[in-house]
């Protein structure tokens, strides 16, 4: 749309600007465009558009793919807000497909069934940014030297348990602290335990930061959840099943909202955690095996 | 860097959008930025800066906050105020594409269209002439500048478009200066505010 010469689009720059514009945030799984708009009005900062939330997804088994370009095109054209969505890991032409019809970021997603066993899209191909999961430093590094423009903890999906979640941001900004404290010389030595390229280690020694910024994701399920996660250290939240497989996801919705955004007032939590009915029932990660774990999903 | 100004005080908007990155440009000339959540926190605060993000969920945080009144009150009062992106079309008088709830401070006098540039796949960055130097502009998901009133002066322009305006105290880009590292505008911002201070 726009014709000034001398512009560019996609660059790195602008894509990390969506990731920035989005902190303190929070973004909604939803499913149909009527969902999407109880999403924008509770507050959402985006929303993530799929077929199937993850404890659906995780109920019905099977493979799990993209959606159907209609339904996203339904909630792209319900709300102002910016829409996401998912695609499988690897599979480039289901983000060939996302990028055409006009989403504004496409997670590269574990909780869709795998379509390549070791590689992930190479996603500076790309003008939409991408988000990756990670469940630590070295596999977060590895998704930025592939062009993520936003990383996400894996959490376990679809289980309304934040214990994985928790997990995956201590381990990544743990690992981020003891970084920025580390010499020139142990640099080499982090950086071979992460496997993940040196450069991108020692621009985390230099400027004290990672490089892209990092949400939270996965088994968020109340207020408190979101303002335990920010208060770890991530920049925003996203919530899949939490909102619509609860009781009732309007205020629910909004609770969360503005849980993130005040998640050092314990008044406000206190506030916004009453009488919000029943959150998703879940599923205690224990009772869940190994082989049906998502986060285990990427490389 | 220059020496820290210790007295001044400057707000950023922290209820949702890119407040981090305006905090690391205001340290960068000086000022301890104070992220601004309540009404509490904008009393402490000589100045505001109101950052991108997504300006419908800002609205209803500044509802639930109370922060809506009290921030009005400032302006009306001449609180020296910068709107980027989400915060211009929080600052401008009409807002056209937006939700029909959504609220704005008539702050300044302009209509804009909020992602009038177009969905992120349309996001670019690109020079910018103003009076005080070329700029790199980033737009994400830009709202733009469609009416531009007569007591509003045009002091940043992409091509023949209007994206930095001001009126009085109050600033309003339509691009992100947050994102390029260069702080001349935050300074440009600053100094309107140490010179109001002195009157």
């Amino acid at each position: 749309m726009n014709s000034t010469p001398g512009s560019s689009v996609g660059t790195q720059r602008v894509k990390r600007g969506l990731a920035e514009m989005l902190k303190g945030g929070v973004i909604m799984d939803v499913v149909n465009a009527e969902q999407a708009k109880i999403a924008e009005d509770a507050g959402a900062c985006a929303v993530m558009a799929l077929e199937r939330v993850p404890a659906d997804i995780r109920r019905d088994g099977g493979v799990s793919r993209m959606s159907d370009p209609s339904m996203i095109e339904g909630i792209q054209a319900a709300v102002h807000i910016p829409v996401m969505a998912k695609v499988r890991i690897g599979h480039f032409v289901e983000a060939q497909i996302i990028q055409a019809l006009g989403v504004d970021f496409i997670d590269e997603s574990e909780v869709l069934t795998p379509a390549d066993e070791k590689h992930h899209i190479d996603k500076f191909a790309f003008t939409v940014p991408f988000v990756c999961g990670a469940t630590n430093l070295g596999e977060a590094l590895r998704r930025v030297s592939e062009g993520a423009c936003m990383i996400r903890s894996k959490g376990e999906a679809g289980t309304g348990d934040i214990v994985e979640a928790v997990r995956h941001l201590r381990s990544i900004l743990g690992d981020i602290r003891k970084i920025t404290q580390a010499d020139e010389a142990e640099l080499f030595e982090w950086a071979k335990q992460l496997q993940a390229p040196l450069p991108l280690v020692q621009e985390i020694a230099e400027t004290g930061k990672f490089p892209v910024p990092i949400f939270c994701a996965g088994g968020i399920a109340t207020p408190a959840d979101a303002a335990l996660a920010m208060q770890l250290g991530a920049e925003a939240v996203f919530v899949g099943s939490g909102i619509f497989k609860s009781d009732d996801p309007a205020p629910r919705a909004k609770a969360i909202v503005e849980a993130t955004t005040h998640f050092r007032d314990p008044e406000v939590l206190v506030r916004v955690s009453r009488g919000l009915g029943a959150p998703m029932t879940g599923i205690n990660m224990d009772e869940i095996n190994q082989t049906q774990r998502f986060a285990q999903r990427g490389w | 860097m220059r020496g820290l100004r210790v007295n001044l005080r400057i707000g950023v908007l922290a209820l949702q959008g890119a407040f981090a990155a305006h905090c690391e440009c205001l340290a960068s000339v000086g000022v301890e930025p104070v992220e601004v959540r309540s009404p509490a926190q904008l009393e402490s605060v000589q100045a505001l800066l109101m950052p991108g993000g997504e300006s419908s969920t800002m609205s209803q945080l500044l509802e639930s906050s109370g922060l809506f009144p009290a921030i009005a009150n400032r302006l009306s009062a001449g609180m020296p105020t910068f709107g980027t992106c989400a915060g211009m079309i929080l600052l401008a008088s009409e807002i056209l594409d937006g939700r029909s709830d959504q609220h704005s401070f008539s702050a300044i006098d302009i209509s804009v269209r909020r992602n009038a540039f177009g969905r992120q796949v349309d996001s670019f960055e690109s020079s910018i002439s103003t009076p005080i130097g070329e700029f790199h502009g980033v737009f994400i998901r830009a709202p733009r500048i469609e009416r531009v009133g007569a007591n509003v002066e045009v002091i940043g322009t992409l091509g023949e478009e209007p994206v930095l305006v001001r009126q009085g105290n109050v600033l309003a880009a339509s691009f992100h200066p947050e994102l390029t590292g260069d702080a001349r505008l935050h300074e440009y911002f600053v100094t309107t505010v140490s010179n109001m201070r002195k009157v």
